[in-house]
């Protein structure tokens, strides 16, 4: 190095040899950047441009159409309108904090809360904010253009016919899944399988543009009830006012298709509208009808009577002696209100005779009683599949007691749905063969099995005519112009700590016209708190109201045209 | 080879003046120097348009402010050396005046203390890039080269101050610019290799102290950060991260102008500034890269050569630092967005959005185009 100063040539040269020194690190620097570049975007691009892609393709999902629930006719049960849920990124909604009282304004929700709720889901990337908007709702959120906001197109189930189909049919979840009912036991038939596309989306989450669709979505297939609207309707305005009328707990009613088995209407109270889920509550949302057990009490007596045809020991005229109005078998004695004296069947059936019946009963071999019960479906499931279905309650005989197969005469001990009960007596009045039961539309009846004689269920039936007759216990129950065949039934309710004495179950069963019978219906009133409670009281009326008017819409001819107004008509035309 | 030899690469000295070169001349503006600077800024405002998503108004703004920046070059090469090297240290003082300013009544923007509103609303940091190395050369000219070490210890002062006054607003890009550019002086001025390599040795327990009791949370968590960017990839990392595939997934050739996911997507943070290289290795690819650092060095070529040309040593250390001094900002602001070096807020030079730091460079170019055509000027 030279010592002193340099001249201004020398000073020259060594900035020159500087600038050379210090290039020498430039360069360095400048390739150590250009091999970066070609690290990345030669020697890595393949993971980074796979890296980029999952940024910004998103799969997701198209909602499937969710199928209709409609009643045999096409009538709307349930349906799904297209709705739009918000959802938002909470971490990117932070962004714009101050237009939240805006946001909630749009969404109709209490503003604070809405913070609330943001706040508490900032480490999550998704929160509805509020689902099943209509689309122009969603529309007018969409508008305010908040960082992070997203609209998601959804279904919502309606349900047109409201409570009067609401136990049937059920209800879905928020999500579209079926909770309830037939849109639980049919939820894979009718919610079909959604689709998916690939969007471009940005790094707030808004799709910028289709990509390409993935797979299409399977809209879900429609679901043909057996139920006819109408006679659904006419049962929930009859019970409805029943219950009213009667200050009753609970009721059902069931009506069915004799020639098919299929379910025509079911209905129970207290019910629910499934629009208005504010509303639900077990006690309200049970479909009764199919899932609460009940003693028949003398609605099992044409069932008894018809074992006792089937064993070929008795006849409609056979005789039986009910005096002195009461018998005792082991510690328990059975009475009749009144004392009958030797009578026939049919007045055993027609009076409701408890002696009667249970001397029958009692006379029967227990397996050939039971094997009757069971072949009238008691104690089993039916073939309805329905959510939460009971099976009953029928002591095998191996267990039973001589007790047991008396009370079982007279329909204690021995538990039934209401739905079982229908099937019983529509087995009476499709000739002795018994249709599985269901609540979807057949093109043709289901294959059925004969577990009665046709002799036995047609004189059954004319003995349960005798009930509706003059004299009968189950008169209320009748028709004009229809002949009906039917039971009454009066039950104690069992209680803790045994059968209360004043908490009653007004029963009829039966079926119309009973020359050819057409429907069978079983009406239960629950605990009827006025001055009527027995079934000949409070639930024959019921059925009279309901097959009347059910018989005059599906146009079943009449056969029971009193011969004397003809003549009076007659008489008058010729005249 | 001397340097010397290779003056030709860039121009004929004495061969006869073309019209436009005449012109040149005349308006003291240095051609090949110019030409580079339009080529950066033209191909920057493309990169740009994509980089604002296709807006037209902040685009229009930003070649608003080029015409500015480009202005001040011009006016700045009508001064002669002389007398920016007479005015240098009242310039340095009324940088080192505002900077304390700033500390006193400055502006906050982003968490820090940069901006001072003085009927117009600026950096005086910006300043300080240009007056600090003026100040140094000042001192050096007419003085006895290779610098002693009294004159040393007197140029670290005058770097040191104006260096940790910035360091202290935060913005540790801008003071490590400035330190850069005064550095730079007393390296070509011939400042002792064997001090140099004791002051390298030196460093590391000052980086330890450094590390330990002078740099903020959000330092440190920038260099742990570009350590293990994936440690954090949705807080401090993301923007390394984001910046790397965006680079990466352009590939060769890129995704093509305004069809960069990263970018257009908003996925890419700060795209339209701090990572505008990002968004160009994006769309234009490796190839795009390449050409705008091959613009770059050109430019620092250029200027090298007019400093190797200049005739006294204020002129020569001045045009020698400000070419490197651009050539730090480069690559610091590539390095950074590549994921080589911290993310420090430097933005990349003549293209990233923003007026400020454009008029600096340009203020610079002017001072290296006043150096290069007054030089017939000054007696020898």
């Amino acid at each position: 190095m030279t010592r002193g100063a340099e001249t201004k040539e020398q000073s020259a040269r060594r900035f020159v040899v500087r600038v050379m020194l210090v290039m020498v690190f430039f360069v360095l620097a400048a390739s150590s950047l250009m091999a970066r570049a070609v690290h990345l975007q030669v020697l890595n691009k393949d993971f980074l441009n796979q890296q980029a892609d999952s940024r910004h393709l998103r799969t997701e999902k198209i909602s499937a159409h969710r199928g209709s629930i409609v009643d045999r006719n096409g009538e709307p049960l349930a349906i799904s309108t297209p709705v739009d849920s918000v959802w938002a990124n909470p971490k990117e909604l932070a962004a714009a904090v101050d237009r939240v009282p805006q946001l909630a304004k749009a969404l109709k929700l209490d503003s604070q809360l809405l913070m609330r709720r943001i706040t508490q889901s900032m480490d999550k990337e998704f929160l509805y904010l509020k689902r099943h908007l209509s689309p122009e709702q969603a529309q007018q959120v969409m508008a305010l253009k908040l960082p992070g906001v997203n609209v998601l197109r959804e279904y919502r189930r309606y349900y047109p016919s409201g409570e009067v189909s609401g136990h049937l049919v059920g209800f879905t979840s928020v999500d579209d899944d079926g909770q309830e009912g037939l849109e639980l036991e049919f939820n894979h038939w009718l919610s079909g399988e959604s689709g998916a596309k690939r969007v471009l989306k940005d790094r707030l989450g808004r799709a910028v543009e289709n990509v390409e669709s993935i797979r299409p979505p399977h809209h879900g297939r429609d679901l043909r009830t057996s139920i006819d609207l109408r006679l659904q309707y006419l049962a929930y305005r009859a019970l409805k006012s029943a219950i009213r009328q009667h200050k009753a707990e609970s009721g059902s009613i069931v009506l069915l298709d004799v020639q098919t088995g299929e379910v025509l209407a079911m209905v129970n109270q207290p019910t629910y509208n499934p629009n208005d889920r504010a509303q639900y509550s077990a006690e309200r949302y049970r479909n009764r009808a199919i899932t609460d057990i009940f003693e028949p009490g003398s609605s099992i007596k044409p069932l008894i009577l018809a074992a006792a045809l089937e064993s070929g020991r008795y006849r409609p005229s056979s005789t039986v002696d009910t005096a002195p109005g009461f018998v005792v078998v082991g510690p328990k004695k059975i009475e009749d209100k009144n004392n009958l004296g030797r009578v026939s069947l049919t007045t055993v059936l027609s009076r409701s005779s408890n002696v009667g019946v249970t001397k029958v009963a009692m006379s029967l071999e227990p397996d050939q009683l039971w094997n009757t019960m069971t072949q009238f479906g008691l104690g089993a499931l039916t073939s309805s599949g329905f959510p939460g279905e009971s099976a009953g309650l029928l002591t095998h005989y191996n267990h039973w007691q001589e007790i047991s197969q008396a009370t079982l005469a007279y329909g204690y001990g021995v538990s039934v749905t209401p739905l079982q009960l229908a099937q019983a007596y529509a087995a009476l009045g499709n000739d002795g063969e018994m249709r599985p039961v269901s609540l979807i539309a057949l093109d043709k009846p289901n294959e059925g099995e004969r577990i009665l004689s046709s002799d036995t269920s047609a004189a059954i039936r004319r003995m349960m005519e005798e009930v509706v007759r003059p004299g009968g216990t189950g008169t209320k129950a009748s028709i004009p112009g229809y002949r009906v065949a039917g039971k009454t039934g009066t039950t104690w309710k069992f209680a803790a700590g045994g059968y209360s004495h004043d908490k009653y179950l007004s029963i009829f069963a039966g079926l119309a016209p009973a020359s050819d019978p057409r429907l069978a219906a079983v009406v239960i009133i629950d605990e009827p708190t006025g001055d009527l409670y027995y079934g000949s009281d409070v639930a024959a009326p019921v059925f009279a109201d309901v097959i009347s008017e059910s018989l005059r819409l599906m146009a079943v001819p009449p056969d029971a045209l009193p011969a004397r107004r003809d003549d009076n008509i007659m008489q008058a035309m010729s005249q | 080879m001397r340097f010397s030899d290779t003056q030709g690469l860039f121009e004929r000295n004495e061969a006869p003046l073309s019209n436009v070169a005449r012109m040149m001349r005349k308006l003291n503006l240095d051609g090949p120097l110019l030409g580079g600077l339009l080529l950066i800024s033209g191909f920057g405002l493309v990169v740009l348009y994509s980089a604002v998503g296709a807006n037209t108004e902040l685009w229009i703004q930003q070649c608003i402010r080029l015409g500015i920046a480009l202005t001040t070059m011009f006016l700045v090469a009508q001064l002669p050396p002389d007398l920016m090297r007479r005015w240098a240290p009242w310039g340095y003082f009324a940088g080192l005046g505002l900077l304390i300013m700033v500390l006193v009544l400055g502006e906050v923007g982003k968490g820090a203390q940069r901006w001072l509103d003085l009927g117009i609303r600026f950096q005086p940091s910006e300043i300080m890039k240009l007056a600090v190395p003026m100040m140094a050369a000042w001192y050096l000219h007419e003085r006895q080269l290779p610098p002693k070490l009294g004159p040393l210890l007197l140029i670290a002062i005058v770097i040191l101050v104006p260096t940790a006054l910035i360091a202290s607003q935060p913005d540790l890009g801008t003071a490590l610019l400035i330190a850069a550019a005064g550095v730079l002086v007393i390296v070509l001025a011939g400042m002792s290799i064997r001090l140099m390599i004791l002051l390298v040795l030196l460093s590391i327990p000052a980086a330890y102290a450094l590390w330990n009791y002078f740099m903020q949370e959000y330092q440190k968590q920038r260099v742990l950060t570009l350590l293990n960017p994936d440690t954090d990839p949705l807080g401090a990392g993301y923007n390394i991260i984001q910046s790397k595939i965006a680079i990466g997934s352009g590939g060769l050739f890129g995704k093509g102008w305004t069809n960069g996911s990263q970018a257009q997507l908003e996925f890419l943070p700060e795209r339209s500034t701090d990572f505008i290289f990002a968004v160009m290795g994006e769309e234009m690819g490796l190839l795009g890269l390449l050409s705008l650092l091959g613009l770059y060095m050109f430019v620092v070529a250029r200027g090298l050569y007019i400093a190797t040309q200049a005739r006294d040593s204020f002129s020569r250390l001045l045009a020698g630092s400000i070419s490197l001094t651009f050539f730090v900002y480069v690559f610091i602001n590539t390095a950074m967005v590549t994921g080589l070096v911290p993310v420090v807020g430097v933005p990349l030079p003549l293209v990233s959005f923003g007026g400020t730091s454009m008029v600096t460079i340009m203020a610079g170019f002017g001072i290296l185009m006043s150096i290069h055509t007054h030089r017939k000027l000054l007696p020898h």
